[in-house]
């Protein structure tokens, strides 16, 4: 493949290419094998994964951009798109399921008026689907960015989401 | 300072020993795994240490998950003179004026006993019962219960489990006093890799990941061929409703990097990866902390305790794949590619991560090793019937009453386990059937509730052990519903390369949906038996070739619901909306107002005390007043 050259990514978000370095080859040793930690790491400092920082990592791990884009169009937790401030997980796993998952999927669908995987237009939330969280004894379940709120019911969705500016 | 043999163990070991069981102080355990913290037990744990900073009697600690997760957060206080206590649903209200009772003795203040679940009568794990009981000279307070008398105790058998919720999981010298390493240094000293091997085989543990192949066995074939050896830990945990890996990784860490190291001492490997599911990050903490303290103390490594033998272990995250569970995906992932499972006409033992030589076992298979290698072969086949022997971890969850994680001896009856342990269906609902094997598993009816826990008897019902997960189904749960929920979770989650799973996942759930939405037709029904038997027959993976699994069970079990969507359009279970609607019962309504103050839409109206109305044009089904009536006054017709 021919060497992309790294330049911004479309979405105009501003990259820190010296970072990427950082954790590109300080955390992760530069090595192949560490791509999908690697992903996680910029989703983890950006939301979503700039396509600018997909290029560049391409570029600097020596493997082709299709390859990195099928790794992260492939894996459900990375995102190609930026996310809301708030990133609001429902578990629709078997165990919230049976108990009413679903329904506080509707309710939050119609509260927030997005579906699954949107971001609302203010960029305070976005809606994504889990399959569980390992919490399944409180079921349903959602987390909202690292808090979980066990037992809900669709009810008291409006005052939980009010927590989270 | 590093550990070179099994003497200088000992040492800390019997410190350790003391420590867990007759402290000096009040020692306070709280339960937290994420599951505990989920329930609060966080600002239980911060009220009491900031209460007690000062406090040299009192020593909060942190431990795993104690299993009865219903009740959460749960807490243990324990002392040199006192019976070991366990509390429930304690929170950062209560916490303080419990651990003052148990201070003052005041067992009997109405305020905390309510909270009080049993005392223990016997902490001793059962690699330590040659040891004394450490109760044995403390008198139990008469009138509480011994919770391992207490139902959701009684019968369960800790072998995987035998360290969560009672060691801090952050601690490795805990787990020391709890019997740890041992095991893998007395192997590494005396043992032939032959000869643990061997052990593994007469143990007759088999895989619990849910393939349930003999692990000896496996381990014997990794070992003869030769290259790189790898030693992987399967902790993607994919099942959804199954959290028997998280448990064990986020409360006894140490167990499974003991596995792993016997298992490359076995077969001769120097390298171990874990790869750990991305909804799990506090796991990857604690085990991030359980690598970096057996490598303080010279158990992971170069030339462990002076010997040839070196082994390290490197954790990598997985990012949401459900098929990255299956052994030879997750090897591709672990390369750092997309998930996409291969033929396996070159087994991964053979041929795995790297194209290397490759043992891949789940995280409950590896955290039995170090107890079969202690206590023998013979002891761990001795649980058990005669094709699975052992015990089995299982998340006993969804509509039972007492939830959480259980660890029973193969053999006991599904019945046994949903109507006493979990105490059957809570408030009046009826039973109606248990999910076990998660997506590849099956639904398995009241009439056969008597079929015990054995690979062989599941699997005659139509069902799998499967990893853990056990789902318990009431009256309010429509079966169609769950078999369209397992295929569009499928759908997902297919990885897409054989088109009998890609295409034939989706054409049943269109179907599926169609009958949930009320469009179902004649024939719809062997129309789905006969893609799920093309399914079964030309999937690559067994992600495809058990698909079928949910469907086909349902239909076997519960045909009368599937006929009365497709023919009377009725969702008996008031789930799939379109075929039932919400009526309030003249006779059984109160006029207790709560429906009509709850219903977001308005829909419901009426006077105090009379008789409410629902008017079906604005009721958008949402369920709310259903739930929240207590008099059962809304009626699915
Ligand atoms: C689609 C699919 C998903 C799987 N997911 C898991 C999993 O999450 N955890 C697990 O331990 N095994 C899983 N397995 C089973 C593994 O392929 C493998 O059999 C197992 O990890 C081997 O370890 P064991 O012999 O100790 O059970 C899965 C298999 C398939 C086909
Ligand atoms: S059976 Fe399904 S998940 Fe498995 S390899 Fe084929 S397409 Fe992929
Ligand atoms: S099913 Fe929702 S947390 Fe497990």
């Amino acid at each position: 493949m021919s060497k992309v050259t790294t330049q911004p990514g479309n979405d105009g978000e501003e990259i820190d290419y010296l970072e990427l370095d950082q954790i590109i080859e300080k955390e992760f040793d530069g090595e192949k094998e560490n791509l999908i930690m690697i992903l996680q790491a910029i989703q983890r400092r950006y939301n979503y994964l700039p396509k600018a920082t997909l290029l560049y990592a391409s570029e600097k791990l020596d493997i082709p951009y299709s390859k990195i884009y099928e790794v992260g169009t492939f894996y459900s937790t990375f995102s190609l798109e930026p996310r809301g401030r708030n990133i609001v997980s429902i578990c629709l796993g078997t165990a919230c399921h049976v108990r009413g998952g679903e329904r506080v999927r509707e309710q939050l669908e119609k509260t927030l008026e997005i579906k699954d995987g949107e971001t609302t237009e203010d960029k305070r939330y976005t809606l994504e689907s889990v399959r569980c969280i390992g919490c399944c004894s409180l079921g349903p379940v959602i987390k909202i960015n690292e808090d979980m709120h066990g037992r809900i019911a669709p009810d008291q969705i409006d005052t939980v989401l009010h927590q989270y500016e | 300072m590093t550990i070179q043999s099994v003497t200088d163990l000992e040492q800390i070991k019997e410190e350790y020993r003391l420590k867990l069981n007759l402290p000096e102080t009040i020692k306070v355990n709280v339960g937290m795994a994420s599951c505990g913290i989920a329930a609060g037990a966080r600002a239980s744990f911060d009220a009491a240490k900031h209460e007690f900073s000062n406090d040299t009697g009192i020593d909060i600690c942190q431990t795993g998950c104690i299993g009865y997760c219903e009740v959460e957060p749960l807490v243990e206080i324990l002392s040199r003179t006192k019976p070991r206590m366990m509390y429930k649903n304690v929170t950062k209200d209560n916490i303080v004026d419990i651990i003052n009772d148990y201070r003052h003795n005041a067992f009997n203040n109405k305020k905390t006993r309510k909270h009080i679940l049993g005392q223990v009568k016997d902490p001793r794990s059962l690699l330590e019962n040659d040891m004394d009981n450490p109760q044995e000279n403390i008198d139990p307070v008469e009138g509480i219960p011994f919770l391992e008398e207490t139902p959701f105790f009684k019968g369960q058998v800790k072998i995987a489990l035998r360290n969560c919720g009672y060691i801090n999981p952050d601690s490795i010298e805990e787990y020391f006093g709890k019997q740890g390493y041992t095991a893998f240094l007395t192997a590494l000293k005396t043992n032939k890799p032959q000869d643990i091997i061997t052990t593994i085989k007469e143990s007759g543990l088999r895989g619990r990941g849910g393939g349930g192949f003999p692990t000896g066995i496996k381990w014997a074939t990794c070992a003869k061929f030769s290259g790189e050896r790898y030693i992987i830990c399967n902790a993607d945990e994919g099942d959804p409703g199954a959290y028997m890996d998280r448990s064990i990784l986020e409360g006894d860490p140490h167990s499974v990097i003991e596995g792993m190291l016997i298992a490359g001492l076995a077969i001769g490997s120097s390298q171990g990866f874990m790869y750990v599911r991305n909804e799990y990050p506090l796991a990857v903490k604690r085990l991030v902390t359980a690598i970096k303290q057996a490598t303080a103390y010279g158990l992971l490594g170069d030339n462990i305790a002076g010997s040839t033998f070196s082994f390290k272990i490197k954790i990598s995250t997985g990012a949401g794949a459900f098929v990255c569970g299956e052994s030879t995906a997750l090897m591709a992932s672990l390369e750092g590619k997309v998930g996409r499972p291969r033929a396996k006409y070159v087994h991964t033992v053979e041929k795995g991560f790297r194209d290397q030589p490759s043992n891949l076992n789940n995280v409950e298979t590896y955290a039995n090793v170090p107890a079969i290698l202690l206590k023998g072969g013979g002891w761990y086949a001795g649980f058990g019937t005669d094709n699975s022997k052992g015990t089995k971890a299982f998340s006993l969850v969804g509509k039972v009453k007492n939830t959480g994680l259980i660890e029973v001896p193969m053999g006991i009856s599904l019945r046994e386990i949903v109507f006493n342990m979990g105490q059957g269906v809570p408030g009046k609902k009826k039973f109606k059937a248990i999910q076990t094997g998660g997506p590849s598993g099956g639904c398995i009816p009241e009439s056969l509730m008597d079929t015990p826990v054995d690979y062989q008897q599941l699997a005659r019902v139509g069902s799998i052990m499967g990893s853990g997960g056990m789902i318990v189904m009431d009256q309010d749960t429509c079966l169609v519903d769950v078999a369209r929920y397992f295929l569009d979770f499928l759908k997902e989650e297919s990885c897409g390369q054989c088109n009998p799973c890609r295409e034939g996942i989706k054409q049943s759930l269109d179907i599926l949906t169609a009958i949930c939405e009320g469009k179902g037709k004649e024939g719809d029904i062997e129309l789905l038996e006969e893609l799920g038997s093309m399914i079964e027959k030309f999937s690559l993976c067994g992600l495809g070739t058990s698909a079928p699994n949910p469907v086909l069970t349902t239909i076997k079990y519960f045909r009368e619901e599937y006929e009365s969507h497709i023919i009377d359009k009725k969702c008996k279970a008031g789930v799939c909306k379109n075929l039932f609607f919400y009526e309030i019962d003249e006779n059984a309504c109160t006029g207790c107002t709560v429906c009509a103050k709850k219903c977001p839409q308005n829909a419901i109206t009426g006077e105090k005390k009379e008789p409410h109305l629902l008017e079906q044009d604005k009721c958008i089904k949402c369920g709310i007043c259903y739930d929240a009536c207590k008099f059962n006054a809304i009626v699915i017709k």
